[in-house]
C-alpha cells in the first residue's frame, strides 16, 4: 500500500515539475516572441527594431510586461464586469493547457529513473488539443460580447466564425494523418517519425492544408480579421487595458507557439531529426531538436505576417469553406487509397 | 478616351485564373521578396548615437552673435521682426546707460528679444533682413518640449556665451548669406 502511495507521489511530484518548467518555457517562448515578431517585421522592413533595452533589445519583453502592469486598468462602464473579467482569463488558460499533450522528447533520466518528457500521454491527444483549441473561441468570444462595444463584438463574431469555419478543414487533414499513423496520439505519431521518415513526405497537402487553418486559428495575418486595427479598432481586445490586453496578446503568442509545435510533431518529426538521437546528452537531444523546429516555424509565421495582406472577409470564407474543405475530402480521400494501396 | 497620362491604367474585372487563385505561387514569390529585404543592409540611423551631417543651407536654431570684445550685436532696429513672414521676432529696445559700454555694441540694444519657434517656419528672413550680422540661424535643432510656453525663446537661449568656448560658430552662414546678398545686389 504505502509502496503505492510513494510511487504516486513521485510520479506527482514529477508531473508538477515538467509541468511547471514546461509552463515557465511557455511563457518564456510567448514573451520573447513578442521580441521576435518585432525584430522579423523591422528586418523585413529594413529597420533595426527594438535596440535599446539591454543589448540588441534584449530585455524589451521585461519592459513590456512592467509596462502592461503598470497601465491603468480600465473596466467601461457598460461592460459586464464579471465576464469582462473573466475573458482574458479563460483564453489564457485554454491557451495553456493545449501544451500538456506535446511530446517534448523520448525520456530523461534523471537519478536513474526515467522521466517522460510529456506531461500527459493521452491515446487521443489530437482530439485533446483540437477540444481545447475550438474552447479558445469562447475567450475571444466572452471578451468581445461582456466588452459592449460594437467593434469588440465585431471582432468577436469574426473570430469565431473563422475559427469555426477552419477548424472543419483542420480536422479533415489531421484525419488524413490518422488514417496514416493509425493512431491518436502525439507521443506515437512522434515515435513512428524516426530519422526522416516524416509525415510531410505522405501528406504535403494536408501539411499545406493544416498550415494555412493554424494561421487562421492563432488568428494571425493573412486571417487577423479578428483585430483588424485599420476597421475594427482593436478587434475583440478594444476595451481592453493594462494586463488584461497583455494576457489576450500572450495568449495568442502562446497559441503560436504551441501550433507550430503540433505542426512540428504532426508533420515535421517532432523530436526527430536524420543522424541525431533523441537520446543524447541524457535525453535532452529531443526537446532541442523539437524545440529548434518550433523557433523555425514561429519565424515562418512571423514572416507569413509580415509579407501578406490581409484577406477580405468574404474571400476568407471562400477560401475556408470552398477550397480548404474540399481540398482537404480530397486529401483524405487521397490518403485512403494510399493506405489501401500500399498497406495491403 | 484619350489619356491625359501615360501613368494610367485601364481597371478590369478579370477572373483570377487557377494559378492566381491558388495563392501559393504569389505568396511563395512574396515570401522570396521579404527574405531578400530579411539580409538587406539597414536603412535605419541610429539617431542619437550616430547624427548624419546636415546641409550646409540648415536652417535651425538662432543664434545672437556677439562681437569680438562679447557685446552683443544687436540694436534693436526691428528689421529682422519687420522682414519675419511668420511675425514670430517680438522685442523691446532700451537705451545703453553708462558702464554698459561692455555689454553692447551699439548705443540702443534689445533688452527682451524673443523668438515664438512654434510661429518661426526658420526661412532665413531675419538673417538677410539684420544690418548689424546679429541673428544667424544654425545647425542646432530646436528640441522638443511639452508646453507651447516653453517655445518662446528669449534671451537667455539666443544669445551666444562670452568666453570662446561657447561661441557659435556661423562662418559657413555668413559666407552663405554674403553670396546670395550680391547675387541680389547685382540683379
Ligand atoms: S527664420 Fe524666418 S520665420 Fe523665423 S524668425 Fe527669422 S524671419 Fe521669422
Ligand atoms: S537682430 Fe538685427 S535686424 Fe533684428 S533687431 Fe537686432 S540688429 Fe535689428
Amino acid at each position: 500500500m504505502s509502496l503505492i502511495l510513494l510511487f504516486t507521489t513521485a510520479l506527482l511530484i514529477e508531473k508538477i515539475i515538467l509541468i511547471s518548467v514546461l509552463f515557465a518555457i511557455t511563457l518564456g517562448v510567448a514573451a520573447y516572441s513578442t521580441y521576435g515578431e518585432r525584430k522579423v517585421a523591422a528586418f523585413i522592413q529594413d529597420r533595426l527594431g527594438p535596440n535599446r533595452a539591454g543589448p540588441f533589445g534584449l530585455l524589451q519583453p521585461l519592459a513590456d510586461g512592467v509596462k502592461f502592469f503598470t497601465k491603468e486598468d480600465f473596466t467601461p462602464n457598460a461592460a459586464e464586469r464579471w465576464l469582462y473579467i473573466l475573458a482574458p482569463g479563460a483564453f489564457m488558460f485554454v491557451a495553456c493547457m493545449t501544451s500538456a499533450v506535446i511530446p517534448w522528447g523520448t525520456q530523461l533520466t534523471i537519478f536513474e529513473k526515467p522521466v517522460d518528457l510529456q506531461v500527459a500521454d493521452l491515446n487521443i491527444g489530437i482530439l485533446y488539443i483540437m477540444g481545447f483549441v475550438s474552447l479558445g473561441v469562447y475567450g475571444i468570444m466572452i471578451g468581445g460580447w461582456a466588452s459592449n462595444n460594437k467593434y469588440s463584438l465585431y471582432g468577436a463574431i469574426r473570430a469565431s466564425s473563422q475559427m469555426i469555419s477552419y477548424e472543419l478543414a483542420m480536422g479533415l487533414s489531421i484525419i488524413a494523418v490518422i488514417m496514416m499513423t493509425g493512431t491518436l496520439s502525439l507521443k506515437e505519431i512522434a515515435a513512428q517519425q524516426a530519422g526522416l521518415n516524416w509525415n510531410i513526405w505522405y501528406q504535403p497537402l494536408g501539411f499545406i492544408i493544416f498550415l494555412v487553418c493554424a494561421l487562421a486559428e492563432c488568428n494571425r495575418a493573412p486571417f487577423d480579421l479578428a483585430e483588424c486595427e485599420t476597421e475594427l479598432v482593436g478587434g475583440y481586445h478594444t476595451e481592453y487595458s493594462s494586463m488584461k490586453l497583455g494576457f489576450y496578446l500572450f495568449a495568442e503568442y502562446i497559441n503560436m507557439f504551441i501550433s507550430c509545435a503540433v505542426i512540428a510533431t504532426l508533420y515535421f518529426g517532432g523530436y526527430n531529426f536524420p543522424g541525431v538521437d533523441p537520446g543524447w546528452l541524457g535525453g535532452f537531444m529531443g526537446p532541442i531538436v523539437l524545440f529548434a523546429k518550433i523557433i523555425f516555424f514561429i519565424f515562418v509565421f512571423m514572416w507569413i505576417r509580415w509579407t501578406i495582406p490581409r484577406f477580405r472577409y468574404d474571400q476568407l470564407m471562400h477560401l475556408g469553406w470552398k477550397s480548404l474543405i474540399p481540398l482537404s475530402i480530397l486529401n483524405m480521400v487521397l490518403t485512403g487509397a494510399g493506405v489501401l494501396l500500399f498497406e495491403n | 478616351m484619350q489619356a491625359l497620362t501615360n501613368r494610367s491604367k485601364n481597371v478590369v474585372n478579370k477572373k483570377m485564373t487557377f494559378m492566381e487563385r491558388i495563392y501559393l505561387p504569389a505568396i511563395l514569390k512574396g515570401m522570396w521578396t521579404t527574405l531578400k529585404h530579411f539580409f538587406r543592409k539597414k536603412n535605419t540611423v541610429a539617431y542619437p548615437d550616430v547624427k548624419r551631417p546636415f546641409a550646409p543651407v540648415y536652417r535651425g536654431w538662432h543664434v545672437l552673435k556677439r562681437d569680438a570684445q562679447g557685446r552683443e550685436n544687436c540694436t534693436a532696429c526691428g528689421l529682422c521682426a519687420v522682414a519675419c513672414p511668420a511675425e514670430a521676432i517680438t522685442m523691446v529696445a532700451a537705451e545703453r546707460q553708462k558702464g554698459e559700454e561692455h555689454l553692447y555694441r551699439e548705443e540702443k540694444y534689445a533688452s527682451v528679444y524673443e523668438i515664438n519657434m512654434l510661429r518661426c517656419i526658420f526661412c532665413g528672413l531675419c538673417e538677410e533682413a539684420c544690418p548689424k550680422e546679429a541673428i544667424f540661424l544654425t545647425d542646432r535643432i530646436v528640441p522638443a518640449d511639452y508646453v507651447r510656453q516653453n517655445f518662446i525663446f528669449g534671451k537667455d537661449l539666443l544669445v551666444e556665451g562670452i568666453d570662446p568656448a561657447n561661441r557659435i560658430d556661423v562662418t559657413k552662414r555668413q559666407k552663405h548669406i554674403q553670396e546670395h546678398k550680391t547675387a541680389a545686389t547685382i540683379q
